[in-house]
């Protein structure tokens, strides 16, 4: 039994707790439970929504839909870009950043910018200098390097994405890094000097194995950051995925089947399901990839 | 040390150039938008505008007469969701961290497995959730849902965990009760913490793009980014205009982060390495 004042610090306790169990119960509880329901149903939604019991149907149609294995291929590629050049990036502008140089502070500032500003902003800035005369291809030419339809072409419209994205996540991933590297000790540096090592030495072999957490952490994040991407691929192609699905992400797939066709909305919730299972597992493999490596 | 220079040198170069590249596309939005529409079409590439004008910026407020309402609705509706959040979420976490009571530990498990969920698969049955209660195309519905947040009632339980106890058992000795400690007490003592989530919050709903799209379908409760998006569509070669509206978008965030920028790499400390 509860002493009366053990009571009332446990009413006190649920008092506190309660607006945001209340909104994390409809909003996020209750909806997870309502889409297991959704993913094994057909949706119909003329006036109220009626639903009509498909067992794993949606899962399967998955494999000989074409525009799925499409818009899963685009995404994988993507990620497999991204996440990589954007965490070596990071790691480099973070490491060059802490070298006690002068103007740190300002050059924080600067590369800041791109975190601070939201997506459809970068991205019409980016459309702009993608322009066919626009800004982009005008130094290309200038440099005597071909030029491109960024957006018309179906070849290079996936590409101009990752270019902005690299530059766009980057540099909040260096702030990240910034912290971790400040948590090194100069100890370490100073035994390896003593033992004659380099810039570059110092670099690969006490930097990097002591952000491993870190670079653990950046890579997890970028993982599904890169997996869930939408906005700028729908901005670019005006929610088509254009041109010819070349930026048609799983995501902006899901969105189409769910809002923009009838009768998809449960195969869009289940395609959902499964773009989180291959999130979750993208993420284990990596944990425990990066575990095995750190036991050298 | 001749060598070590030429290394500094070389790390220089690496942050000017980074920096350049960084600040190039703001650069070209903010001159662009003091174009006139003649230089734009020309395609003729100077960051200073031949004939600098304001025109474009007098034009999306006045012959877009919605703007104004979507610039309304993106601060009203960022600015009550990051008051809730910063009480609910500090209410939440504070009593994770400092109160006992039956099935505290179960509630904590679930906040964390919450955060594991990718929030796609929530968005179809949350629009069915908004569409039966009627919230669709309203500020509540863009509002409450995103009302709490459990990263952040993660980080104000580690916050308040690492709070001394002193303080409030001296309150508690003053007289004052479980409520008034906390508002006037431990509040005012957690701003840093509040802070880092103030800008985490608020640009979370000022640049979200995906939620009021599917929300949202009337023009009059479009965001800045969907109306931004409506306008490309309409003023698709224009973008002396559009690349107005994106600076004006901008600006806010700019203000809010010259504020708070101290908190912004500490609460980058506290969301990151676990």
């Amino acid at each position: 039994m509860l002493s009366k004042k053990d009571r009332r610090e446990a009413g006190q306790g649920y008092l506190f707790l309660l607006p945001a169990l209340l909104v994390l119960g409809v909003f996020v509880i209750a909806p997870i439970l309502y889409a297991v329901f959704l993913s094994f149903h057909k949706v119909e939604l003329i006036g109220g929504a009626t639903y009509e019991f498909r067992g794993l149907d949606n899962f399967m149609k998955v494999t000989f839909d074409d525009r799925a294995i499409i818009a899963l291929k685009n995404t994988g590629i993507y990620v497999a870009i991204v996440v990589p050049t954007q965490t070596f990036l990071a790691l480099v502008l973070a490491a060059s950043l802490n070298a006690g140089l002068k103007g740190q502070k300002f050059f924080r500032i600067v590369y800041f910018l791109p975190t601070l500003t939201s997506s459809a902003v970068l991205t019409l800035i980016f459309m702009w200098m993608y322009n066919q005369n626009g800004l982009i291809n005008y130094v290309l030419k200038f440099l005597n390097l071909p030029t491109y339809n960024w957006i018309g072409d179906p070849d290079v419209a996936l590409i101009a994405i990752m270019i902005m994205n690299i530059w766009a996540t980057a540099p909040f991933f260096m702030v990240i890094y910034l912290a971790a590297l400040q948590d090194i000790p100069d100890s370490h540096y100073e035994a390896a000097e003593l033992d004659g090592a380099g810039p570059i030495q110092k670099f690969w072999h006490i930097t990097v194995p002591n952000l491993r957490p870190v670079t653990s952490f950046v890579v997890i994040m970028g993982l599904i950051g890169t997996f869930q991407l939408f906005d700028q691929s729908y901005i670019f192609s005006g929610g088509s995925g254009g041109p010819n699905n070349s930026t048609l992400t799983v995501v902006l797939l899901i969105y189409q089947y769910a809002f923009k066709t009838l009768g998809t909305m449960g195969y869009a919730t289940a395609i959902a399901f499964m773009l989180a299972i291959i999130i979750l597992v993208a993420t284990l493999l990596q944990r425990k990839f990066s575990k095995e490596e750190s036991l050298y | 040390m001749k060598k070590r220079t030429a290394g500094r040198k070389a790390l220089y170069v690496i942050l000017v150039v980074y920096a350049i590249i960084t600040v190039i596309p703001f650069l070209w939005a903010l001159s662009s938008s003091f174009k006139t529409l003649g230089e734009i079409v020309s395609g003729s590439i100077n960051f200073i505008p031949k004939d600098f004008t304001l025109d474009n910026y007098k034009q999306i407020f006045t012959r877009e007469p919605l703007f104004g309402r979507w610039l309304f609705n993106s601060l009203f509706i960022a600015t009550v969701g990051t008051l809730l959040n910063l009480l609910f979420n500090s209410m939440a976490g504070y009593a994770l961290a400092r109160l006992s009571f039956p099935g505290k530990k179960s509630i904590f498990l679930m906040i964390l497995a919450v955060l594991m969920i990718p929030f796609q698969v929530t968005l179809i049955p949350n629009f069915l959730i908004l569409k039966e209660i009627g919230w669709l195309n309203s500020y509540q519905g863009m509002i409450i849902p995103g009302a709490v947040n459990a990263t952040f009632i993660f980080m104000m339980r580690q916050f308040f965990i690492n709070f001394p106890k002193e303080v409030e058992e001296a309150a508690a000795i003053d007289g004052l009760g479980r409520f008034g400690t906390f508002f006037r007490i431990v509040l005012p003592l957690a701003k840093p913490a509040l802070a880092a989530q103030t800008i985490f919050v608020f640009m979370a709903f000022w640049n979200d793009f995906m939620r009021p799209l599917i929300i949202l379908s009337d023009q009059d409760m479009f965001t800045l980014p969907l109306g931004l998006n409506s306008f490309k569509g309409q003023f698709i070669s224009f973008w002396n205009y559009i690349m107005a509206a994106s600076m004006v978008f901008t600006l806010p965030i700019i203000v809010l982060y010259a504020f708070f920028n101290r908190y912004f790499v500490k609460g980058i400390k506290f969301t990151g390495d676990k």
